[in-house]
């Protein structure tokens, strides 16, 4: 990447909105407002991410292969979670057994 | 035994550096590895609401603390991949080692962290989502040692003003540790 292609970057701006959203994210969940949670902590995460890999790590001007690669990764963690929360999150069927209501294993799953 | 390059790192297909392609292929494949980490966790912790209670331990101001050591950590190895790209060697090597202090910081707040909770009976064998909080930070943790060791072999070489591309290199990993912090935050100690 040359200095050229992002020369134009004000990095310690995208610091500072980073920071901004890093106390947004730690005061929005103090409200104990469950939806506010999630989009200010889950939400914002998602931002913060998003914006260091674009500006930090400069993928808004990397070449689209690097993307694609990326993208893989993440629809593997999607068949992953896909694949084991059939299993993980349903306890009817054959052979189940809802040992949460029988609290035969609340210990085990905590 | 020559000490000439290998070929692979001195030509390129994609139009992607090989050593900048080599690093993306590192970081898509960890993205499996902490992901499949990640995604167990929001299962297991879908289904046992009480994780919540658990989680109630883990000391908030200790994670934003570190999460603003890590953002400025990677304002910092930024600033010296922008100063490698303008050769200026000394400002280069000065904020790689700003960016390795950043990670000791973090890691004695992460050991401050480990100490307190051990004490109060919070060890990796408690429950669950103690395995999960130590697997998951443990991992990270490794990941920044392992950048700070880079880091500092690197810095050797760009005080002589030499290999100026690796400053890049380990950027790309540095951030993507950051990252995976910036998820880890809000799951271990925010969601409570």
């Amino acid at each position: 990447m040359t200095a050229e292609s992002h020369g134009h970057t004000n990095y310690v701006k995208i610091w500072g909105i980073l920071l901004f959203l890093l106390v947004v994210s730690v005061v929005g969940p103090m409200l104990e407002i469950p939806v506010l949670t999630l989009i200010t902590a889950f939400g914002i995460a998602i931002v913060k991410a998003l914006m260091v890999a674009a500006y930090f790590m400069h993928l808004n001007i990397e070449k689209r292969y690097v993307w694609y690669m990326l993208i893989s990764g993440l629809v593997a963690l999607l068949v992953l979670f896909v694949g084991l929360s059939s299993d993980i999150m349903t306890d009817t069927g054959k052979n189940w057994e809802d040992c949460i209501a029988t609290s035969s294993c609340v210990e085990q799953r905590l | 035994m020559s000490l000439a390059k290998p070929i692979a790192t001195t030509r390129e297909v994609t139009g992607i550096p090989t050593g900048r392609l080599a690093v993306w292929w590192v970081i898509a494949s960890e993205i499996v590895i902490f992901g499949g980490l990640v995604t167990c966790y929001l299962l297991m912790r879908l289904n046992n609401v009480s994780w919540g209670d658990e989680a109630s331990h883990t000391s908030t101001a200790a994670g934003a603390t570190n999460t603003f050591v890590l953002l400025t950590s990677s304002l910092f190895i930024v600033l010296a991949h922008a100063a490698a790209e303008k050769k200026d060697t000394e400002k280069a090597f000065k904020f790689i080692w700003y960016t390795i202090g950043m990670g000791l910081v973090f890691l004695l707040v992460k050991s401050y962290e480990y100490t307190t909770e051990i004490s109060h009976g919070y060890t990796i064998f408690k429950s669950v989502f103690w395995s999960f909080y130590y697997t998951a930070t443990g991992l990270h943790a490794l990941h920044v040692i392992g950048g700070m060791v880079i880091m500092g072999i690197i810095s050797m070489d760009v005080k002589k003003g030499k290999e100026l591309q690796r400053v890049e290199l380990i950027g790309l990993y540095w951030h993507f540790v950051d990252i995976v912090w910036i998820f880890l935050f809000p799951l271990l100690y925010i969601a409570k």
